[in-house]
């Protein structure tokens, strides 16, 4: 008993020593990306996105900071899932510069006066970059895949998040309900395409894009409905897939908006005005994102052919709407489109 | 059982003069003061009790009414139900499986002993993505050990006793670490059997420890989320559990009906708390 | 004699097949993934800035978390076995509630409560405090979900050690504080060392309850397994491997840490 206190004492300076040689590191740059290497700078900005453009984004701040509008301003990032980074600068998450997913992420911020409602008035209509709903298949397109037709095959397993967890999803409904409704003037056939796409098709559903594309590689399903700049981001990191483009498919659109709460509106115009100049622009094209800008988008015109029946979601009617009508948890299209599924297949 | 047990066989006076000298404050045995009480009270109200009422605060938002749609709907009913039963049949193999693995960890020899002993805590550290895409890949449709289960309810089950596993071994070990063998030996020279002596004189010593696990299993896996999502498909009606549906509705701004489901799942792991409490008084009742 | 034998062997054979088929082969292909791109290439993932950041936030969040927990829970403990007043069972029955709730409702319950339009929001941003989105966050998420470990791993062994050794302590004069140090203590001290080694690698493995009071920020409030999911998602597989890899060791070394406090085993 009396010999107890050393060899406690012992595991005590062990611990605290890993925690010493734990902070004994600090002082490196914080950035994963290298970008915020000069959060040193005088003025600070918080830049707050959905996940996947973050491979472009480790790129431009750090151009950004190397223009003279960049050269004392100290960038943070927070990169995570599009719903739950809008959910967080409404709950109090400082931020500056934010780019969702979908248009609704930044309704929330309007709605709780953080961006300016005139967002979308800005050049470009407010959006970085844009994309495509496309179908990733593996190597070769051993099912022949190229229509949405192709999709309703018997035997062809379809993956897609859920539209309810995964703003990539209501893309990709979106794209189906467009394709198939002659852009939104024919509700009923659109939805009815996407009802047997979903009950028929789709057994599947992954939480968010990532992950079903992990599901994807991992061996599962024959098509995965995913936005263009992922399939090349993921071509790019090595992933064995390949990705065909539909001729009828939606623009998706990437909203981008200085905070009305920023503290440095002016550095953080400055960062959004440069994510738009030709060299940003091209970094977007690089990963696979289309640029708004129609100079880089014509450099690049061989990387993103046009489809033949492009349509946007304007077409269709427009977010509010669409996503009151079709993503509305309890009464929307979609859900009623579930719930029959699940009462049919469930015991 | 084991407390008074053993204290109420030496002093005739069983609870009530135990109670009695604690509160003359003869420091007989270690006993929580009142600063103690408070402290402990204090503490959890500030860490447990505030978010949890805050919790309960937003179900009830936007009136009863709208509390009772948002969980009386059919998904919201198939996914607690679906959650509260594979948690009842996970906690219960956990019993069974956690047990054994602390027995054999305790009273067996044999060598990597020490190193599989190290290894139980490792479904915690883990974090939820890895633990999905492993068991994924493990026993999914590209399965190297031709185990296919993805996308089935057994899968949800197979998660959850992956992130549960060290509860009962870690809650029983360190109480058969501590038990007494002098009375297993006296019953063995006695000449009864293994198995007897293990559920006469063992195993009552070791039920309110397992329970303990079992409580916090059930209550773990009726939360978890994140190794669950990717291997279970998320199939509405199928392998959706409550969690998921939870983050569906936050993510349908329905923030309302997302703490209403939770109350209710926060309500029902309280009836099997409370059931499995029952249970180990009950224990302690029939053994004396 | 060999029927205990055979015995013996066929619980150790079920409670093998049983780790096996759960623990090792998923453990072990964690570990095969972690160092299949070579160990030059694991000890590059690990410490980048963003790596050694996580990494120091990870151990600072546990530092804390941890030791509050330990000593509150054996407190707890101690209350909830051997207090006797009106409420206990109320007590007892909080404790294991911060599990059944689903993490992100935990970390959404945080926000209610200390978030910008939260009950205490304005409050706390009138004093200049910021707990969402930062450091003290991420500990309460922690806290919160590490909160029933040490408790429920004290309470059975205290039930089970009894009074006995106390009162003998006691008659020979000891006072409370003695007893506690030099006779519960010690018999309790696997039930303390199990609780501090689960809640460590609760602590460091969190991930849905941190996420949502975290904020994702680079360089700032991004924990090791924040920091996992991130790597996942920008398809770095290796490195979200890497990074799983130091967080078992990092639940490795607790749990030698604790077999270091108490090597004695004769007991009683």
């Amino acid at each position: 008993m009396h010999r107890r206190p050393a060899p406690r004492t012992l595991a005590l300076l062990l611990l605290s020593s890993l925690a010493l040689v734990a902070s004994g590191c600090g002082g490196a740059s914080d950035s994963t990306t290298g970008a915020a290497a000069s959060t040193s700078g005088t003025t600070k900005l918080a830049l707050v996105a959905y996940s996947t453009p973050q491979v472009v984004y480790d790129e431009v701040v750090p151009a950004f900071q190397r223009t003279s509008a960049g050269r004392s301003v100290g960038v943070t990032t927070s990169f995570g899932a599009s719903g739950e980074q809008s959910r967080a600068v409404e709950a109090g998450l400082p931020a500056d510069v934010v780019s969702f997913s979908i248009e609704p992420d930044i309704q929330r911020l309007v709605k709780d006066g953080i961006v300016s409602s005139d967002w979308s008035s800005a050049p470009y209509h407010g959006l970085v970059n844009t994309s495509l709903v496309t179908f990733v298949v593996r190597k070769g397109n051993p099912k022949g895949i190229h229509t949405w037709s192709d999709l309703l095959k018997p035997g062809v397993q379809v993956l897609t998040p859920n539209p309810f967890t995964s703003g990539s999803a209501k893309w990709n409904l979106l794209a189906a309900y467009g394709q198939a409704s002659n852009a939104g003037k024919d509700p009923q056939a659109g939805l009815a395409y996407v009802k047997e796409l979903l009950t028929k098709h789709v057994k599947v559903q992954d939480k968010s894009a990532r992950e079903a594309l992990q599901d994807f590689t991992s061996g599962n399903g024959d098509v995965l409905l995913s936005y263009e700049s992922e399939a090349i981001t993921a071509q790019k990191k090595g992933e064995k897939v390949d990705y065909v483009t539909p001729a009828d498919t939606i623009r998706i659109d990437i909203p981008i908006a200085v905070t009305k709460t920023s503290k440095n509106a002016a550095a953080a115009q400055a960062l959004v005005d440069y994510a738009l100049t030709p060299p940003a622009q091209q970094v977007f094209a690089d990963w696979g994102y289309r640029p708004v800008n129609p100079t880089v988008l014509k450099a690049n015109a061989a990387r993103f052919p046009d489809p033949s029946g492009l349509f946007t979601v304007d077409d269709l009617g427009g977010w509010t709407t669409l996503n009151a009508d079709l993503f509305d948890v309890t009464n929307g299209s979609v859900a009623k489109i579930e719930e029959q599924a699940g009462v049919a297949t469930a015991k | 059982m084991s407390t008074p047990a053993v204290i109420e066989a030496g002093s005739t006076g069983g609870r009530r003069s135990r109670a009695r000298r604690a509160s003359e404050g003869t420091p007989a045995v270690v006993r929580p003061g009142r600063l103690s009480i408070g402290i402990v009270t204090l503490w959890l109200s500030l860490i447990v009790l505030l978010p949890l009422a805050a919790v309960v605060a937003k179900s009830l938002d936007d009136g009863v009414g709208a509390f009772w749609t948002a969980v009386s709907g059919r998904q919201a009913v198939a996914a607690l139900r679906f959650t509260l039963i594979v948690s009842l049949i996970v906690t219960a193999i956990n019993a069974l499986a956690g047990t054994l693995i602390a027995w054999v960890l305790v009273r067996d020899e044999f060598r990597g002993k020490r190193a599989i002993n190290a290894l139980i805590d490792l479904p915690f550290a883990l974090p939820t993505i890895v633990a999905g895409i492993t068991l994924l890949a493990l026993y999914g449709n590209s399965s190297p050990l031709g185990i296919d289960v993805a996308y089935t309810q057994v899968a949800v089950a197979f998660a959850l006793l992956f992130v549960t596993l060290p509860f009962v071994v870690r809650s029983v070990q360190p109480v058969l670490l501590e038990l007494d063998r002098e009375m297993e030996e006296a019953a063995t020279s006695l000449g009864a059997s293994g198995w007897t002596t293990f559920r006469r004189i063992v195993l009552p010593n070791l039920v309110p420890a397992i329970l303990g696990g079992c409580a916090l299993a059930f209550a773990r896996a009726v939360g978890e989320f994140g190794s669950v999502v990717l291997i279970s498909g998320n199939i509405p009606f199928q392998t959706q559990v409550a969690s998921v549906f939870v983050y569906k509705q936050l993510e349908g701004d329905a923030p309302v009906s997302a703490a209403a489901v939770s109350v209710v799942l926060l309500l029902l792991s309280l009836a099997v708390l409370l059931g499995i409490r029952g249970l180990a008084r009950l224990g302690a009742r029939h053994e004396r | 004699m060999s029927a205990e034998r055979t015995t013996r062997y066929g619980l150790r054979t079920l409670a093998l097949a049983y780790l096996g088929a759960l623990l090792f082969v998923p453990v072990g292909l964690v570990l095969y993934r972690t160092f299949q791109p070579g160990i030059v290439e694991v000890w590059a993932s690990i410490t980048t800035p963003a790596a050694v950041h996580a990494f120091q936030l990870t151990m600072m969040v546990t530092l804390i978390a941890v030791p509050l927990n330990t000593v509150l829970g054996i407190l707890a403990a101690l209350v909830i076995v051997r207090g006797r007043f009106r409420g206990k069972a109320f007590l007892d029955m909080l404790i294991d509630l911060p599990f059944a709730i689903s993490p992100i409702v935990v970390g959404l319950s945080l926000i209610f409560v200390y978030g910008r339009t939260g009950w205490f929001g304005s409050a706390l941003a009138n004093a200049g405090i910021q707990i969402i989105f930062s450091w003290p966050g991420i500990v309460l998420a922690t806290i919160f979900v590490t909160l029933p470990f040490v408790v429920r791993e004290v309470a059975p062994v205290l039930r089970e050690v009894g009074t006995e050794q106390e009162q003998a302590a006691a008659t020979l004069g000891a006072s409370s504080w003695q007893t506690f140090r030099r006779v519960t203590l010690p018999a309790i001290r696997w039930g303390v060392a199990y609780g501090v080694v689960l809640s460590t690698a609760r602590a460091i493995g969190e991930f849905g309850a941190v996420s949502v009071v975290s904020g994702h920020i680079a360089g700032q409030t991004e924990t090791l397994t924040l920091l996992v999911e991130q790597r996942f998602q920008n398809f770095n597989i290796a490195g979200a491997y890497a990074a799983s890899a130091l967080l078992a060791v990092i639940a490795l070394g607790t749990l030698l840490a604790m077999t270091l406090i108490k090597p004695r085993k004769e007991h009683a």
